[in-house]
Parts: structure tokens; sequence; C-alpha cells
């Protein structure tokens, strides 16, 4: 005997969940789309954004509107000297040297964090309302409804940004031919530093709410490892199959744990990731094209 | 088809270039090539394939930086200015592996040649106030009025690029150009691999766009009858290095430019050479 109302409210949370995910997704896909170049330390980056929350708002005690943009605006300086230091030099080398380079990214930010705020697990101040909310009959916990509505609001702003701002159609142009945009008169250096920035203060929002849900800690980057996978299903440089990818495995995920239990839900995500790869291995919403590593 | 200047001297070139040298490794590209290009006029390089021609192309666009030598433009010299600053000073190109943005349509295409001269900002954008408003106005009469109708491009404007056929692809191309507002037009390659209807119609726009918009242009080109219609001024590069320049005329009489390209290496000579060895091959 099926129950609906318990089935209805796991679909709730896995999509909530889901926007969370399609956020950080597309921090990974806006660097990705831009400059090819697929950061593993997505989830490191998420990690550093909370962090420095964390620093502004328990250590240094500022208010709440003060914490998140000082921590927002912290992080995209670090995307901006990552991409500096780190990926500019880079620019010109086979794909798989950069890749090998966010690997490394990636080391060295949970090594950073356990050297300065030890490997303790931390809990993040509380900022969001704790009034249960309900859906009809079903419950949904407050973090996650607020933290997904974070979520899909930034995610249209961002949208709206790509769309309208110049910098957003300098970005889409990039993407598309850099030769192109060179010689209409985009600077596309410049473009390549807007789309590390702006990738990591989108990672830190999305940092910044995973870790209130689930607390801070320097094995936080392993939910960049259910991005990695969101991004792959979805296509690597569609902001659409991010968003469609993040729904979708945040619902796997739900209907996974709860109902073959919590161990499951990394092994139903897999084995949706290795059967889509077999359909589609561009993605569902990604270009054809396939970059071997 | 010589321009007039006032008073019978030649004016002061708008681009100069000046032994400029270029080298890949121990490969020299181009070695001390100079050059003017008059205001208004039509201005052509030629030359064999590997001679350097897109080398050219690309340093005086700012993609490759030179070993040596200058570039000025307007007098100002432009040698150390990145790409995305030349455009802005008035250099437009379009490439001969034609570069346009898959996946937007026509128009957005020919409004990101605008790019650089737009002024609005992140808030302006949001709010589509003011001058966001108003450039965007300004943008469409001139894109729409002008640039696609002048290159009959109307029937297309909402199509997606990558779908239309390459020669309306090279137009698109030249519009986005036009629309940077250029005051060299660069055009490397602009009838390569079209049919002789779609290269009588590239010829006509590009008188056109002289005579109308007052647009200087510098072409390469291997169409060699297109490079005599049209030009006032023919460069012939060979091995990196200029080996003949002058009126269409003077340069089609120069022995060292029918060696170096008309003459020994000729397609129809290589396959008349080849038919005879086949065939002699054959009765054997």
């Amino acid at each position: 005997m099926m129950d609906w109302a318990y089935l209805f409210e796991i679909c709730l949370t896995g999509i909530a969940s889901g926007g969370l995910y399609a956020l950080a997704a597309l921090a990974f896909v806006i660097v990705y789309k831009a400059t090819r170049v697929v950061n593993i330390a997505i989830g490191e980056m998420l990690m550093a954004g909370a962090y420095l929350f964390f620093t502004f708002a328990a250590m240094f005690a500022l208010p709440l509107w003060l914490a998140i943009p000082a921590a927002v605006l912290g992080s995209g300086v670090l995307g901006a000297v990552i991409e500096r230091t780190m990926i500019r030099p880079l620019l010109g080398e086979p794909p798989i040297s950069v890749f090998m380079v966010t690997v490394g990214l990636a080391s060295v930010l949970v090594g950073l964090v356990e050297v300065i705020w030890s490997a303790d697990q931390r809990r993040l101040p509380d900022f969001m309302p704790s009034d249960p909310i309900m859906v009809g009959d079903a419950f949904l916990a407050p973090k996650v409804f607020w933290g997904a509505m974070i979520a899909v609001v930034l995610i249209a702003a961002v949208l709206l940004l790509f769309r309208f701002w110049r910098g957003g159609v300098a970005l889409r142009a990039t993407a598309s031919d850099q030769a192109a945009a060179y010689s209409v008169g985009i600077n596309v250096p410049r473009v390549f530093s807007l789309s590390w920035v702006v990738s990591a203060m989108i990672a830190a929002v999305s940092g910044i709410i995973v870790g209130s849900i689930g607390g801070i800690s320097s094995s936080m980057g392993v939910f960049g490892l259910s991005v990695l996978v969101v991004v792959i299903v979805g296509g690597l440089d569609s902001v659409l199959g991010a968003l469609v990818g993040g729904l979708f495995i945040g619902l796997v995920e739900a209907l996974a744990g709860s109902y073959l239990g919590g161990e499951y839900k990394l092994l139903a995500t897999f084995i949706v990731l290795v059967c889509i790869l077999m359909v589609r291995p561009y993605g569902l919403f990604g270009t054809h094209e396939i970059e071997r590593l | 088809m010589a321009i007039q200047h006032p008073g019978g001297t030649p004016a002061a070139p708008l681009l100069e270039v000046d032994g400029v040298t270029l080298a890949f490794g121990g490969v020299k590209a181009l070695s001390g090539v100079g050059f003017g290009v008059q205001p208004g006029s039509i201005t052509a390089v030629i030359g064999p394939n590997g001679a350097g021609k897109t080398s050219l192309f690309n340093t005086i666009s700012g993609f490759y930086r030179p070993t040596g030598g200058s570039i000025r433009f307007k007098g100002q010299d432009i040698t150390r200015i990145p790409a995305p600053q030349r455009a802005k000073l008035g250099l437009g190109r379009s490439f001969q592996n034609i570069a346009l943005f898959r996946g937007m349509t026509v128009l957005d295409n020919i409004k990101l040649g605008r790019h650089a001269h737009l002024k609005t900002n992140v808030f302006d954008a949001l709010f589509y106030m003011g001058r966001a408003r108003r450039e965007e106005a300004e943008l469409r009469r001139d894109i729409e009025e002008r640039i696609i109708d002048f290159l009959e491009i109307d029937h297309i404007r909402h199509a997606p690029v990558s779908a239309l056929p390459y020669g309306l692809q090279k137009r698109v191309e030249m519009a986005r150009a036009l629309a940077m507002q250029p005051q060299i037009l660069m055009l490397d390659e602009p009838v390569a691999g079209m049919n002789r209807e779609e290269t009588e119609d590239m010829a006509r726009f590009i008188l056109d766009v002289r005579a109308e918009w007052g647009v200087t242009v510098l072409m390469v080109e291997h169409d060699m009858g297109m490079v005599m219609d049209l030009s006032d001024h023919v460069v012939v590069l060979n091995f990196g290095q200029v080996i003949a320049q002058g009126t269409p005329a003077v340069v089609q009489q120069d022995p060292e430019v029918n060696r170096a390209y008309l003459g020994s290496g000729d397609v129809g000579d290589l396959r008349r050479k080849l038919h005879a060895t086949t065939h002699a091959q054959g009765v054997a």
C-alpha cells in the first residue's frame, strides 16, 4: 500500500534540496562555459564561502546583514585570486593540466581550512526562520525550504543578468567563440576573471545555505561530488541542464534515501549517472562535443 | 579608381604598417613588412598560401604581438594595444574561417558588434532605464535600418546563424564588423568558397561600404579577378615579405609577382604536369 502523502513529502524535500544542487551546479557551469575549465574544487569553494561566513558571523560577531555580503565578497576575491594565479598562467595548456590544478586546489583549500579553523565540525549561526513549513499536509524542514527559496531567487537573478547585462552577454559571446569575442572588443581575459568571481560568489551563497542546514567541516567538499554528478547529467556547459539536473538528482537522492535507506543515496545517484552517460555521453542538455581527459 | 586628395598630395595613411616582424619560435611568419593604407581606399593583400597574409591580419588586429616593427592607426602607435581596445579605436574585422556566435540569432550577432561602444552598466541594464533604453533604441534603429537593409539580410534576422548557408554567414560576419562602426574594415578572404553570383554580390557590398559609409577596406583575397577590379592598392606577400606593391596594373606587370604567385606554382600548371606524368605511365 503506497502512502501518497509520504511520497509527496519526500518529493518536496527532494525538489527543495535539488534547488541547492542547481545553485552549486550553476557556479560550476559558469566557469566551464566561459573558460572550458572543469573545476573539480567546486565543493571546496562552497566550503571556503561557508567558513568565511562562519568567521565573520561567529568569530567577529558581525551582524548577519554584514556577515553574508562580507563572506560573498570575500569569496569573490578568492575566485579572482585563484583565476589570476593558478588558471590564467595555464591558458593554452592541455585541459588535463588545468583539471589537475583544480584537483590540487581542492586539497589546498581543505588544508587551509584545517590549518585555520581545525577539522572539527562547526555550527553556523541560525539566520533562517525556524517555523515549520506546511504544504498541504506535507511537512518541509524550514531550513531546506528557505534555502531553496534563496537558491531560486539567486538563480533567477543570475539568469536575468546573463540575458540583459553587458557582462553577461560578453560571457555568453566568449563561451561561443573566443576569437570573435576578441574581435568585437570584448576583453576576454576579463571575462575569464569575471566568470571565476561570479562562480565563487554563487558557490559561497550555496555553501552558506548548505552549511547552515548540515553544519560545516573540512569534509564539506563532498557535497561537490553530487554537484559534479548534477553537471555531468545536465551537460557541463548548459545552464538549463544545471537546473533540471539539480532538481532531478535532488529527487533521486530523496527517494532513494527514504525508500531504500540513507546508504543507498549515492549508489542511486551514480547508477543514474552511469545510465545517462550510456545514452547521452554529453549530458541531457550539453553541447555534443566530447573532451577526453 | 584612385581617390582624389585635396591639393593633389596623398593624405597621411590611416593605417601604417612599418617593418613588422613576427616569429613563432624559429619560424619567421613576417619579416620587415611595411605598407600604408590610404583613407577611403580599398587595399588588398595577396600572396600564395602560407605567405603570411592571415598572420599579418592577426598582427594588425592585435591577436599576435609582433616581435619587431610598429603599427600606427590614425597616427597613434597601437603596436602594444590589446585587441579589444583596437576594436574600440575602429578596427573591425572578419575571419577566414567564419567566427560567428553560434547558438545566437543573426540580430544578436550583429548587435554584439556594437558591444565595445555601449556604456550601459549593470544597474541600467537590470531596470532597463535611461541609458539602457536609449542605447538599445539607437542601436536598433542603426542596425535595423542601415546594416541589415544594406546587406540584404532582412529575411533571416531572427534565424540562428548556424543554420545559414556559408555565403550568408559571411555576410552576417560582415554586418557584425560594420556594427562596430569601424574606420577600417578588415576582411579575411571575403569571397573564399563562394560561387560567381555570391562573389559578385560581395564585391558590390564592399564597393558600397566604401561609397556609402566612407569606410576604408583592407582585405586578404585569393580571387584575382575581384582583387584587380576592386583595389586601389595591392600589396603582395611571399614568404613573409612584401615583394611588390602598387596599383593593380603595376602589380600585374611585376615579374617577381608573376613568378611567385601567378607563375610556376599555379594550380593549372601543376595539374598539367600531373596529367602528363600519369598519362606517360598509362602508356608505358
